[in-house]
Order: structure tokens, then C-alpha cells, then sequence
């Protein structure tokens, strides 16, 4: 093939890339310059990129506004509450709908898809009338028991526990272990990589999650992060963006550590084919 | 060490009974092979005596004993399977031991019967490794090391060779007529392979469709076949079997039951033919000889004729077999016998 032909391919392929990489990523710079500009710096135009001077004590500024620690925590237990929960739900549903026959077996499974497709626009208010019903709402509980069912992690973890061959189950039922064990010692650590995936996933989407806590809490005290910063905005009026960009830096740091330390499963998870 | 039965056991998959009413007694203490094509029902009998795919109906009882209520990891069976099912992320030390922890044996003793056993089969440097550093016939012998360390009273093995390389397959034969010879375990083996079947078995049990063909030993079930599908199934290459041209009825011998000679044989059983292969196999050679009439394989111990040489291939009276339209084997005793035999003789004169 001819080599020029071949540069110009590359060059065009490394700039495409360069742009996607551009819109993805400047968003993100854009809000950690703010989250260190002076208030005159996030109001000057033209505007600059970079502050003349990083200012650190926006990010004090910003915690200190608010309730932030119980934002904090909040955020935490719904979280980790959350993951727990579906781990719990999601390995003993998806191992019965891989490896085990039952009357209404595909019924039941046809349902867990149907929920992965309903959005929780449309149930909120049943659910938060229910909950409300149940006294629950100035609890955190209403934030975490919707979700303790991920349809989508039963979904993906069962075409992963298919892959698991049968004999091995079956020598695990001789060797005298029972249904829990086997999901313990043997499909559990045989999924890891699909388990970090469904985690990860679930971990970015409720600890983003502004939406649901939106409408499921009137009360500060069980408020989380996402809450807590958007109220930044109305509490020190309208132009407080660097104070709202250093809140939000902070929102941010958490997934961002958890996934460089996760990214090698992740990946793993996608490529992963056939277990022997 | 225990007995096995069936009694009146049937298997249904959905709509298809893959097994109907059979009875069948596994001796205590021996090695039982069963044996035959594929979808004959052989592994599912193994599975039933697990307790993996219970039987639809019938009764399967163990030393005696119904266990039809009892879960497989009660019955007091290790199964070792054709692709080994070694636990995957677990060490060699973890998968042996997996069973006697589920059965609350304690640490140090496990750590005895899983050092003894592993030098048993010769894993003992190996036990911290995983299994996917290891070579097929390591991870073999890891699934017998796990299946011998909960001394289980029955070994079931499903095809266990058959995904090992031709030369390894031959040495752990060996190594598994001895385990049963050290064990003294009632072992019931499943394969498709006659050759693994013959050379190992106490019992061979020879099953096609669902139903026991015939129950013998070795040098029975070669000698003294049953019926066509028995005589066909055994022996490389299997027995010749054609028609003798009245009531439907057959009649066989083995290869290695036929003379060649190059002048005319007065043997009973005679006819003129042309090699037209020659499969020269080191200490035997084995020729098609063809005519309008007859195609048989021809095994001989000296390797003296070639390719489209024209040979006379003659079978003494002893070695011939005579098979009813039913496909059983014709005794001699029975009144059918001589008409037949002097028929095939007469076969040869014209």
C-alpha cells in the first residue's frame, strides 16, 4: 500500500480522535480551572483558562456552606447501601436464571427486562406515595430500597454464569457444597470481573444521581452530595461558579479513584470470553 | 465399597425416554465400563447413580440402599469429568481439599490426606499452582486427586480420557487399572471408546439406544457376542458381518478369524478376492479383500501380499457366527445352525 496514502489515514484518524477527546475533556478542565479562579476571574470576557493565582480556599469555602459532612455520609451510605443490596439481590437471581429450571422461569426473566426498560421517571411518584405511606420518606431508605433490585446487573450477570460450565457446578454438588457455597466459593469468584462492572456502574450512577434524591428528600439531614452542591447556587446567589466548580471537583474525586483502580477489571469484564 | 442397581429405572427428557425399564446390577468392588455410541444412554445412567439428573421413575439403590431422596453430595459417589471441572480460581491445594472442608473434616487432617493423595498422583509440587497452569493430563490428574481424597465408596468417570492426546490416554489407562487394583472401589467408567472399554473393564455393559445389549467381560463380550450390534461394536477392525441370503439371517467372523492364500482353500467358508487396501500396522497388517459379492477386512500377522493381488480368503467352521433376522446370535445348538453353516460351504463351490 502506498505509505503516503497510509500517513494521511493515520493523521486523519489521530485528529478525529483528538477532537472526541477535546469535548470529553474540556468540560472537565473547564470545571477544575473554575473550581481555583478568583469570582472576578469566572465573570472577565474574554475568558481565560487558567487562574492567575489558584485559589485552594475555594474548595474550603465551598464545604463550609453548608452541611457538607452529612451530605457527605449521606452520599456514602446510600451508595455503598445501594451496592451491597444489589450484590445481595442480583448474584442468587441471576445464578437461578442461569443454571436452574423453573416453572415461569422465562415469565420472571421476560419481567426483570421489562423493569430494566421502564425509567424511573415514570414510577417515581407510586414508589415515593408508597414509601410516604410506609413513613419512610425522612429516612435514607427511600433513595436506596428502589434500586436494591439491578435489573440490569441480573441481566449481565446471568449471561456471565451461563458461561460457567455445568460440570462444575455439578462436582461442586458432590463435593458436597450447597447452593450458597457454590455461589460463594465458585461463581462469585469466577464473575469478579463482571461484578466490578456491575458495581462500578452502579456506583457512578447513584452517586451521580440527582434526580431521584431530588424528589425523594425535603430534609438536609438526609440530602446527598449531588443535592447539597446544586443548592450552592441558591444559598450564595447565582454566579458563584468557582465555589459550585470546587463542589463539584469534590463530587467527582471519588469515581475518578475508583476507577483507576478498577479500569484493569473493567476491561477485563468486556474482553473476558470463556472460562476454562 | 458398594453395590449399584437399577431397578426398573426409566428417563425421560421432556417427550423422549431415553431409558425404559432397565435392570442392571454393578458388582461390588469392580471396575464396570459402560460402553457405547453416543446418545445410548451410558452417561445418563452414571449421572443417575450422582443423583445430577434423577431418574423419572425406577428406583437406583446404592450398597443396597434407595438413595433416590439423597443428594448427591450424600451418596458417598466422586465423578470425575470428561472436561475435569477443576474449580477454576482456586490452587490445586483448594480444589483437592474443596470436598473435605464442605464435609467439615479438620484442618489437619486435611492437610494429611491432601499432601498423601497428592503424592499419590504425583501433584505434590504443584498444589500452589492454579489450574490453568497446568497441562491437560495435570489437570486430570487433579480431578482424580479430588474425586479419591473423599474415599467415596463409588468412582464415577465420564469419558475421562477422551480430551488427553493418544500417548497420555494409554499411560493413565494404566495408571487407573492400577488405582482400582490399590482402591479396591467399585468404579463405574463411561466411554464410546471399545478399546479403553476392553482393556480396562471387569464388566463391560455394552448399551445402544437406551438398552443393555450385553453385560459381560472382555474376552466374553469378544468371544461370545450377543448379537449383530455387540459383534460389530468390539474389535478393531470389527467383526465381517454379511447376509446369507435366506430368513434375513447373517453370518460373521472376526479379522483375525480369516486365512489368506494365494491357491484355493478347501476351508468351509471360502471366496476369491482382490486386495484393495493394505493398512500395514507394525506387528499385524490388515487387508480389504473385495468381490462382486462379499467387502471384509482381513487381519493377518505377517505381511505377505500387496495391493490388487488376487487372494483366496477362507474361515474355518469354528470361527463362523450365525445371526437371526432378529439380529441375535444363532447358537449352534440351534436347529437353524447346520442349515445355514452348510449353505455358506456351499456358497463356495459355485
Amino acid at each position: 500500500m502506498n505509505s503516503k496514502w497510509r500517513y494521511g489515514v493515520t493523521g486523519i484518524s489521530v485528529a478525529l480522535k483528538s477532537v472526541v477527546l477535546l469535548i470529553f475533556l474540556f468540560p472537565f478542565v473547564w470545571m477544575i480551572t473554575t473550581s481555583l479562579k478568583t469570582f472576578p476571574e469566572t465573570m472577565i470576557f474574554p475568558p481565560k483558562l487558567l487562574p492567575a493565582l489558584p485559589q485552594w480556599s475555594n474548595f474550603v469555602t465551598a464545604m463550609q456552606s453548608g452541611p457538607f459532612l452529612t451530605y457527605t455520609k449521606n452520599s456514602i451510605i446510600v451508595t455503598l447501601s445501594i451496592i451491597v443490596i444489589q450484590m445481595l439481590v442480583m448474584i442468587p437471581a441471576a445464578y437461578a436464571f442461569a443454571k436452574y429450571k423453573f416453572r415461569g422461569q422465562h415469565f420472571f426473566f421476560a419481567l426483570v427486562l421489562l423493569a430494566f426498560m421502564i425509567p424511573g421517571q415514570v414510577t417515581f411518584i407510586p414508589i415515593y406515595l408508597m414509601l410516604a405511606d410506609w413513613g419512610l420518606v425522612h429516612t435514607l431508605w427511600p433513595q436506596i430500597l428502589p434500586f436494591a433490585a439491578n435489573a440490569f446487573g441480573i441481566f449481565l450477570l446471568r449471561q456471565y454464569f451461563m458461561q460457567v460450565p455445568s460440570e462444575i457446578i455439578e462436582s461442586a454438588r458432590l463435593d458436597n457444597a450447597n447452593e450458597f457455597t457454590i455461589m460463594r466459593k465458585i461463581m462469585v469468584p469466577m464473575s469478579i470481573p463482571a461484578l466490578a462492572t456491575i458495581g462500578l456502574f452502579s456506583f457512578v450512577s447513584h452517586w451521580n444521581d440527582y434526580f431521584w434524591p431530588l424528589v425523594m428528600t425535603d430534609s438536609t439531614g438526609v440530602r446527598p452530595l449531588t443535592i447539597g452542591i446544586a443548592m450552592l447556587r441558591e444559598t450564595e446567589g447565582i454566579s458563584n461558579w468557582h465555589i459550585i466548580m470546587a463542589g463539584n471537583v469534590v463530587l467527582v474525586v471519588p469515581i475518578l479513584l475508583v476507577y483507576l483502580f478498577c479500569s484493569k477489571q473493567i476491561v477485563k469484564a468486556f474482553v473476558y470470553s470463556g472460562i476454562k | 465399597m458398594a453395590s449399584i442397581e437399577f431397578r426398573k429405572v426409566t428417563k425421560s427428557f421432556g417427550d423422549s425416554t431415553v431409558i425404559k425399564d432397565l435392570d442392571l446390577t454393578i458388582a461390588d468392588g469392580e471396575f464396570t465400563v459402560l460402553v457405547g455410541p453416543s446418545g445410548c444412554g451410558k452417561t445418563t445412567l452414571l449421572r443417575m447413580i450422582a443423583g445430577l439428573d434423577p431418574q423419572t421413575s425406577g428406583a437406583v439403590l446404592i450398597d443396597g440402599k434407595d438413595v433416590t431422596q439423597i443428594a448427591p453430595g450424600q451418596r458417598g459417589v466422586a465423578m470425575v469429568f470428561q472436561n475435569y471441572a477443576i474449580y477454576p480460581t482456586m490452587s490445586v491445594r483448594e480444589n483437592i481439599e474443596f470436598g473435605l472442608k464442605n464435609n467439615k473434616v479438620s484442618k489437619e487432617e486435611r492437610t494429611e490426606l491432601v499432601e498423601s493423595i497428592s503424592a499419590t498422583v504425583g501433584l505434590s509440587e504443584y498444589l500452589d499452582r492454579k489450574p490453568s497452569t497446568l497441562s491437560g493430563g495435570q489437570r486430570q490428574r487433579v480431578a482424580l486427586a479430588r474425586a479419591m481424597v473423599k474415599k467415596p465408596s463409588v468412582f464415577l468417570m465420564d469419558e475421562p480420557l477422551s480430551n488427553l492426546d493418544a500417548k497420555l490416554r494409554i499411560q493413565m489407562r494404566i495408571e487407573l487399572i492400577e488405582l482400582h487394583k490399590k482402591l479396591g472401589t467399585t468404579f463405574v467408567y463411561v466411554t464410546h471408546d471399545q478399546v479403553e472399554a476392553m482393556s480396562m473393564a471387569d464388566t463391560i455393559v455394552l448399551m445402544n439406544k437406551g438398552v443393555i445389549q450385553q453385560e459381560a467381560s472382555p474376552d466374553l463380550i469378544y468371544r461370545e457376542p450377543n448379537n449383530r450390534f455387540t459383534a460389530q461394536f468390539v474389535g478393531v477392525p470389527p467383526m465381517n458381518v454379511a447376509p446369507l441370503g435366506t430368513d434375513g439371517a447373517h453370518f460373521g467372523f472376526r479379522p483375525e478369524s480369516a486365512v489368506l492364500t494365494r491357491t484355493p482353500s478347501d476351508a468351509w467358508f471360502r471366496y476369491k478376492g482382490v486386495i484393495t487396501t493394505r493398512e500395514m500396522l507394525g506387528s499385524e497388517t490388515i487387508y480389504q479383500v473385495k468381490n462382486e459379492q462379499f467387502t471384509f477386512m482381513i487381519k493377518c500377522y505377517e505381511d505377505l501380499f500387496t495391493v490388487d493381488e488376487h487372494v483366496y480368503v477362507g474361515v474355518p467352521v469354528e470361527k463362523i457366527m450365525l445371526f437371526g433376522a432378529d439380529e441375535n446370535r444363532i447358537p449352534r445348538e440351534d436347529p437353524r445352525a447346520a442349515d445355514y453353516l452348510e449353505r455358506l460351504r456351499r456358497q463356495g463351490d459355485e
